[in-house]
C-alpha cells in the first residue's frame, strides 16, 4: 500500500507512532496528482509549497510530543469556491479567475487550526450550478472509474480527488446534491450536514436558503472526523446554529438492531435505473439482516421536488451573483461606454452558459407579475416536501434511497438539454428544500461504475446517519472498491 | 410560452447582453423548464405558508462593537481598477 491510498484514521496512527511524517504524506500525495491528475483534471490550483510547510510544522508538533488533532498533517482538498486567503479561489469562472481572497472561510480557518494540510483548489461547476463538472469554465473533471464519464457535480473535483488518491480527504458544497452526486458518482463517501450545522461565511454563495459545505472521505469515518472540524455555531454566519456538536466518532457503532428505515416508494419508482434499483433493495436486505425495521413508506410531494427546486434556487442565485459587476474584484471587461455597459459585458464575457441560464431563470421568476405564480409557488410547495419529511421522520429514524437515478453518464451527454441534466438531481434535492442531513455511500457497482446509498436523516442527527453508514459499510465490502488509473 | 422579448427583458432587467443565438436558445430552454414547472399548479397551496428559509431563525442580533476588518489595501487588493483608497469606475451619468 501506498501512503496516498491510506485512510486519514490510518495515517494518524501511523504519524502518532513516528511511522511515518507528514511530509512523507503530503509528498505521497503531491507525487500521485502529478502522476493521475492529467487524465482526472480534479484541481484548479494545487497548493505544494504551503502544504509541504503545514506538514513539516506538524512533524516538528510530534516530534516535540505535543498532541495532534486526528487530521492534523492530513491532506485536505478543497472546493475552488471556499476562500482561501492569498490562494487564488475561482469558483471555476471566468468572472472570479483572477481573485485572491483577503480572508478565510470559517471552515478553511478551521482546518488551518488543527493544522490540516490544505493541498488544493478543486474544479466544480461554475457557481456549483451542474451535475457533472461539465460546466466549469476551465475544464470538465473525469470520472476516475472511466475518464469518458462525469465525475458528477457540482464538487467533482473534490470527490474524483479523493476516489482517485489524489487527496485524503476533501470538502464540498452541496445545494442540491453537489456534495452527494459526485461522491455516488466516484464511489467514496460525501456527506451533506443539516442546514446551519456548518457556517457558510467564505463560502461562494449560489442559493443562500439550501448551500451547506460537507465533507467527502474514502470512508464513513474519516467523514466524521471532518464533521467534527466543520460542524458549530460561527459569528460570522447568522444562519449558523448554536447547537452542542458532539464528538461524531462516538456514533461510529456497528449496529442497527431496531433502527426503524423507511424506504420511500417515491425514489424507487420511475426514473431510476433497474440495476441501481436493484443494489438499493440489497442495501435494504442487508441492512434488515442486520436487526434494523426495514419498511416502505412515502413522501407524496416528492415528484414536485424538482420543479421547486430549480425556481428557488436559480431566484436566489439570481440575486446572490448581482454582486458579480466588475468593481470590486474579479474580472471586468474592458472598452466600456459607461458603467452599465461595464456590468453588461463583465458580466456577459464572464460567466459561462449555465449560470446566465440560472440567472436569467431566477430573475423572471422573481420579476413582477411572476413572483407569486413561480417564486412563491415553489416555497409553499417547499412547504409540503419539508412536511413530507416532517411526517415521515415521525415514524423512522432514517429513511433510504439511491443516490442518483442513473449512473455517470457520458462527457457531453446532457450538455446541450439543462432538463435531462437537472433530472439527475431528483433523489438529492428535496433534502435540502427541507434542510436536512443525508450521506451518499458506496453500494456496489454496476458494469464498473459505483452506485451510491443515500441515507437521509432528521435535522442535526447526523450522529443515527453515521452510525447507520458505518454499520452498512462494516458489513459490505464496497467501500474497498478502487478504480484502476 | 416565454418569448423572445420576455428573454431580452429578462437580460435587461439581469444586465447582461445576449447574442441573437443566445435569445433564441435561451427563450426555448427557459419555456421547457417553466412548462415543467406547470406541474406545480396540480397542487392546491391556498392555505400554506412559504417557506424561504428551515430554520426557525427571525432576528438576530449581536454587540454593536468594532470587530475585524479589512484594511483599505486588502479591500482594494482585488480590484480591477482603483485611485488612492476608492474603486474607480467609467462614468455613470
Amino acid at each position: 500500500m501506498e501512503l496516498y491510498q491510506l485512510t486519514a484514521h490510518r495515517l494518524h496512527e501511523l504519524l502518532v507512532n513516528k511511522e511515518v511524517s507528514s511530509e512523507e504524506i503530503t509528498s505521497s500525495v503531491l507525487d500521485r496528482i502529478k502522476k493521475v491528475d492529467e487524465t482526472v483534471r480534479a484541481y484548479v490550483t494545487v497548493i505544494e509549497e504551503n502544504a509541504l510547510k503545514t506538514a513539516r510544522k506538524v512533524d516538528g508538533k510530534i516530534n516535540a510530543g505535543e498532541d495532534i488533532h486526528p487530521l492534523s498533517g492530513i491532506p485536505v482538498a478543497v472546493k475552488d469556491n471556499m476562500c482561501t486567503q492569498g490562494i487564488r479561489t475561482t469558483c471555476s469562472s471566468r468572472i472570479l479567475y483572477n481573485y485572491i481572497p483577503p480572508y478565510n472561510a470559517t471552515a478553511i480557518e478551521r482546518l488551518s487550526e488543527i493544522d490540516a494540510v490544505i493541498i488544493g483548489k478543486t474544479n466544480m461547476d461554475e457557481f456549483a450550478m451542474g451535475s457533472s463538472c461539465e460546466n466549469s469554465a476551465f475544464f470538465p473533471t473525469c470520472n476516475p472509474w472511466s475518464p469518458d464519464r462525469v465525475a458528477g457535480g457540482s464538487s467533482g473535483g473534490s470527490s474524483a480527488a479523493v476516489a482517485a488518491d489524489e487527496t485524503i480527504v476533501s470538502i464540498g458544497s452541496d445545494t442540491g446534491g453537489s456534495i452527494r452526486l459526485p461522491a455516488a458518482y466516484c464511489g467514496v463517501v460525501g456527506m451533506k450536514p443539516t442546514y446551519g450545522a456548518v457556517s457558510r461565511y467564505g463560502l461562494i454563495a449560489f442559493a443562500s436558503s439550501l448551500d451547506q459545505i460537507g465533507p467527502f472521505g474514502k470512508d464513513v469515518k474519516d467523514c466524521a472526523l471532518l464533521l467534527n472540524v466543520l460542524c458549530g455555531h460561527d459569528p460570522k454566519d447568522s444562519t449558523s446554529v448554536k447547537y452542542n456538536v458532539p464528538d461524531y466518532t462516538t456514533y461510529l457503532e456497528n449496529n442497527v438492531k431496531g433502527l426503524k428505515i423507511g424506504i420511500p416508494k417515491e425514489y424507487m419508482g420511475e426514473g431510476i435505473d433497474p440495476e441501481i434499483k436493484q443494489a438499493v433493495q440489497q442495501a435494504t436486505e442487508k441492512m434488515a439482516s442486520l436487526g434494523a425495521e426495514v419498511e416502505e413508506t412515502s413522501l407524496p410531494h416528492t415528484k414536485h421536488g424538482l420543479s421547486a427546486y430549480y425556481l428557488i434556487a436559480p431566484a436566489e442565485a439570481s440575486s446572490n451573483l448581482a454582486r458579480y459587476d466588475g468593481v470590486r474584484y474579479g474580472y471586468r471587461a474592458e472598452d466600456c461606454e459607461d458603467v452599465v455597459d461595464m456590468f453588461k459585458k463583465t458580466r456577459s464575457e464572464g460567466f459561462g452558459p449555465e449560470v446566465k441560464r440560472r440567472i436569467m431563470l431566477g430573475t423572471y421568476a422573481l420579476s413582477a407579475g411572476y413572483y407569486d405564480a413561480y417564486y412563491n409557488k415553489a416555497l409553499k410547495v417547499r412547504t409540503l416536501i419539508k412536511r413530507d419529511f416532517d411526517t415521515a421522520f415521525e415514524k423512522y429514524d432514517i429513511l433510504m434511497s439511491p443516490t442518483s437515478p442513473i449512473p455517470p453518464f457520458k462527457r457531453g451527454e446532457k450538455v446541450d438539454d439543462p432538463l435531462q441534466m437537472y433530472l439527475v438531481d431528483i433523489c438529492t434535492l428535496s433534502v435540502n428544500l427541507a434542510g436536512i442531513p443525508a450521506i451518499s455511500l458506496p453500494a456496489g457497482l454496476v458494469d464498473g461504475l459505483p452506485v451510491g446509498l443515500q441515507l437521509m436523516g432528521k435535522p442535526f442527527d447526523e450522529g443515527t446517519l453515521l452510525r447507520a453508514a458505518y454499520t452498512f459499510e462494516q458489513n459490505t465490502p464496497y467501500h474497498n472498491n478502487k478504480p484502476s488509473l | 410560452m416565454i418569448t423572445k422579448s420576455d428573454v431580452e427583458h429578462v437580460a435587461l432587467l439581469a444586465r447582461l447582453e445576449l447574442s441573437e443565438e443566445e435569445k433564441e436558445l435561451y427563450t426555448k430552454q427557459l419555456s421547457d423548464i417553466l412548462e415543467h414547472a406547470q406541474t406545480l399548479n396540480q397542487l392546491d397551496t391556498g392555505d400554506i405558508p412559504p417557506t424561504a428559509h428551515v430554520l426557525p431563525l427571525q432576528n438576530v442580533f449581536r454587540e454593536d462593537k468594532v470587530g475585524d476588518h479589512l484594511d483599505p489595501d486588502k479591500a482594494l487588493s482585488n480590484a480591477p481598477d482603483k485611485e488612492g483608497s476608492f474603486f474607480r469606475v467609467p462614468k455613470i451619468v
